[in-house]
């Protein structure tokens, strides 16, 4: 493994630049595919321009077990060969790079573009590789198939994607979806504007990953500058964590029970979902937390009269969340409901990197909080929840445990606060400098990975929301299903679109 | 059976006291930002610091305020360190005009009613599309909410619908990505005549956060004609509520009695 694991490099630990080994195409081949098979994952891969029309490649990988993060990369120039059929979890990382940085993995399965738009690492006029306008959707051809499109605009209030299903009357054989809709720039922004506009870009990548998002771009600024954060500001950042998975979690549970029409528990849950919203507006002056993290820890503190308040509040609501999610997931026709719906098998899960609860539905505890602890979490740990089953379910006892400890946590945390400043100063940014800032959002693994210029500027912003890992999870989940749930099954991955668009 | 009238009783009747009783904020809440022209020294520091597009500068040189281009962020108030500019706890701020949300101190030109016709045909039923083009998801989340047992926007008559041949308007959120474009123009085409629009959201006024990226145009395009402008990122549901039933001119005029009120969910 050539060393790539022996750099140091860990969640939020910067490493210099020059440290991260730059392989011939054939080793570094070799390097990911041999430490894919050997038990570690891909978090990040992608491009960044070298001079003279040449490109770095970048690969990030994690060792969950033993929390360690490994790097290596190869120069290319406008093509090489794909390394998907060896190790299908790269297979969306390189159609990216296809689209951001117009270079061609040749031999790819399935070589498509990803949000549909001009390169952004290389001259925006070689995005022949990709073309914008025309996406080759695979057809099923015969008689008694048919062809059913939905979307960009739908029929409730959800962002925009479309989904093409190839279905047998009623069962879905084959789904496609073409994404990009939400396609903003964000990346591209981001190696662009000052530290002071940043933030605020970094907290509308996804709108209800406020606290995630912004928690791991302030992470990156504060390894990059060397700011150390007090346990004050850690514990507030862990609990505004929290209280947004707390949020989305109950958010869910009700929607997919008003998916099933089950309309006690959705309206209950909806109900206390905003509950869990007006708790970080409490904190953070906003629903959903913006304006709370900031580089060097956190803008509010929370004092003894808040903290108090919070507590009695999150006490009631955890006792009027129990006999809700009694009433509908023990419910026989619920479960009957939920069950056997979108399953998705191990296999598919370990094969294509898929994070979050839709892991951990299967079986996979994979978490960052536990794997690649981090600020609070370092010292108060969440057991990571887990079902087997992989199916609609699943997620959902899946999320039902999650709420129960996050809830928990939070009363406690509230209770045993780190005296101490919410904040403290960070400088400039060390150049030629590479850190990977992970969270635990409540979809799973947010990663930042941010590459400073020799002059201590931005020179590469990555950004992978967990929905770029999980958006082809829903692809194989829904074959063999009915397309009339195909609702439910999306609810219950509740992936984002602009998170994967950015 | 038993166990769904226990949590009935327990769960009670939640649904805010609207638009009746005074909404209950918390201390933090950043609403309407108001500026004062008394504290301003002209030192230009709030034009480096300010991470958004609140700040206007009219043609004679004075500071003032373009509320749609406020993200709500602490650093917009903190960017003057005369504290000329504050953020009040007031959530009305929806107007029926970009230009109602340009302001020298603050003030917003609020929202005023449809005329006679249109409020006849939308003032008991109004039927929403909504379009996402180009957002973080966070309008939608708080258009989502509208529809809970505490805003309960459907108890006004105001409803989403899934097509936009069923509606009597858009309701567009996002700064209009590239990759949107069409689906929007596609989508208020096929709404029927007479239509309304509702820009909810600093992305769909002024381009919010990611005003000037290559990947969209700063929101919705000026030849949608546009009918009420919400503020917010992303605006509160009372501030979306508010709008929309000034806008159908059912916001009682004066304001009720003060009654007791619960904290809005």
């Amino acid at each position: 493994m050539s060393g790539f694991d022996e750099l140091g490099l860990r969640n939020r630990r910067a490493i210099p630049w020059a440290s991260v080994p730059v392989e011939s195409l054939s080793s570094f081949r070799a390097s990911v595919v041999g430490a894919v098979r050997a038990g570690w994952r891909v978090v990040a891969f992608f491009g960044l321009p070298e001079q003279a029309g040449a490109s770095r490649l970048l690969a990030i990988l994690a060792q969950d077990e033993r929390g360690e993060l490994g790097a290596t990369s190869t120069v290319v120039e406008e093509s090489y060969p794909s390394l998907s059929p060896d190790c299908p979890e790269v297979h969306y990382f390189e159609r990216e790079i296809a689209e951001q940085c117009a270079i061609k993995p040749l031999g790819h399965p399935d070589l498509k573009p990803v949000r549909r738009h001009p390169p952004d690492h290389a001259a925006r006029s070689r995005s022949a590789v990709l073309d914008r306008e025309a996406y080759p959707f695979s057809r099923l051809e015969s008689d008694e198939v048919h062809e059913v499109a939905v979307g960009p605009v739908h029929a409730g209030i959800i962002e925009p994607g479309h989904f093409r299903f190839q279905a047998h009357g009623e069962e879905i054989l084959r789904l496609e979806i073409m994404l990009g809709y939400q396609h903003r720039g964000v990346e591209r922004l981001l190696e662009r504007v000052d530290a002071g506009r940043a933030v605020l870009i970094a907290e509308s990548i996804a709108g209800d990953s406020v606290i995630g998002h912004g928690g791991a771009h302030c992470s990156a600024i504060e390894a990059l500058s060397r700011a150390h954060k007090t346990p004050r500001a850690q514990a507030i950042r862990g609990i505004a964590l929290e209280l947004e998975r707390l949020a989305n979690h109950i958010g869910d549970l009700g929607a997919i029970a008003g998916d099933i029409a089950y309309q006690p528990a959705a309206a209950y849950f909806g109900r206390m979902r905003g509950e869990c919203l007006n708790l970080l507006m409490s904190l953070s002056g906003n629903r959903y937390g913006r304006g709370l993290v900031r580089p060097g820890g956190t803008l509010f503190d929370l004092p003894p009269e808040l903290a108090t308040e919070m507590s009695e509040r999150l006490i009631r609501l955890r006792e009027e969340l129990e006999p809700v999610a009694a009433l509908m997931l023990d419910n026989a026709s619920v479960q009957a409901r939920l069950e056997g719906v979108g399953v998705l098998s191990r296999q598919h899960c370990a094969a294509l990197g898929v994070v979050g609860p839709a892991a951990r539905a299967c079986e996979v505890p994979r978490d960052v909080r536990h794997d690649h602890p981090y600020g609070l979490f370092r010292f108060a740990h969440i057991p990571v929840a887990t079902a087997w089953a992989g199916d609609a379910l699943a997620r959902s006892l899946v999320r039902w445990l999650e709420i129960q400890r996050s809830i928990d946590f939070v009363i406690e945390q509230i209770g045993a606060l780190p005296r101490g400043p919410i904040r403290v100063e960070s400088g400039g940014l060390h150049p030629s400098e590479l850190v990977v800032a992970m969270v635990e959002g409540w979809r799973g693994e947010i990663t930042h990975a941010v590459l400073t210029n020799d002059a201590g500027g931005i020179r590469r912003y990555k950004v992978v929301d967990p929905s770029f890992h999980n958006w082809s999870a829903l692809e194989v989940a829904l074959p063999g299903n009915q397309i009339s749930d195909f609702p439910l099954c999306n609810k219950s991955f509740n992936l984002s679109y602009a998170g994967h668009d950015l | 059976m038993l166990k769904f009238i226990r949590t009935r009783l327990q769960q009670g009747t939640r649904t805010a006291d609207f638009p009746g009783g005074k909404p209950a904020f918390p201390e933090r809440f950043r609403g309407r930002p108001v500026f004062d022209p008394s504290r301003c020294a002209d030192c230009g520091q709030c034009h480096a610091a300010m991470p958004s597009g609140l700040l206007q500068i009219d043609p004679d040189g004075r500071t003032g305020l373009d509320v749609g281009g406020s993200l709500f962020s602490p650093e917009e108030a903190t960017a003057c360190p005369q504290g000329a500019i504050q953020f009040t706890a007031d959530h009305v701020m929806a107007s029926r005009s970009r230009a109602g949300l340009r302001t020298e101190s603050g003030e917003i030109e609020l929202a005023g009613a449809l005329d006679q016709r249109m409020r006849r045909l939308f003032g008991r039923s109004l039927r929403l599309r909504s379009v996402a083009a180009g957002s973080c998801n966070g309008c939608e989340a708080e258009l989502v909410a509208l529809g809970n047992v505490v805003f309960d926007m459907a108890r006004f008559g105001i409803q989403f619908v899934a097509s936009p041949r069923h509606a009597d308007g858009l309701v567009i959120t996002g700064a209009v990505s590239t990759n949107m474009r069409d689906a929007l123009y596609t989508t208020y085409e096929a709404t029927p005549e007479p239509k309304l629009v509702i820009a909810v959201g600093a992305c769909a006024i002024s381009g919010g956060p990611f005003r000037g990226s290559v990947e969209v145009s700063d929101g919705v395009p000026s030849d949608i004609p546009v009918d009420l402008w919400v503020p917010g990122c992303p605006p509160h549901p009372l501030t979306m509520l508010d709008g929309l039933l000034r806008l159908l001119g059912r916001m009682p005029r004066p304001p009720q009695r003060r009654q007791p009120h619960r904290p809005a969910s």
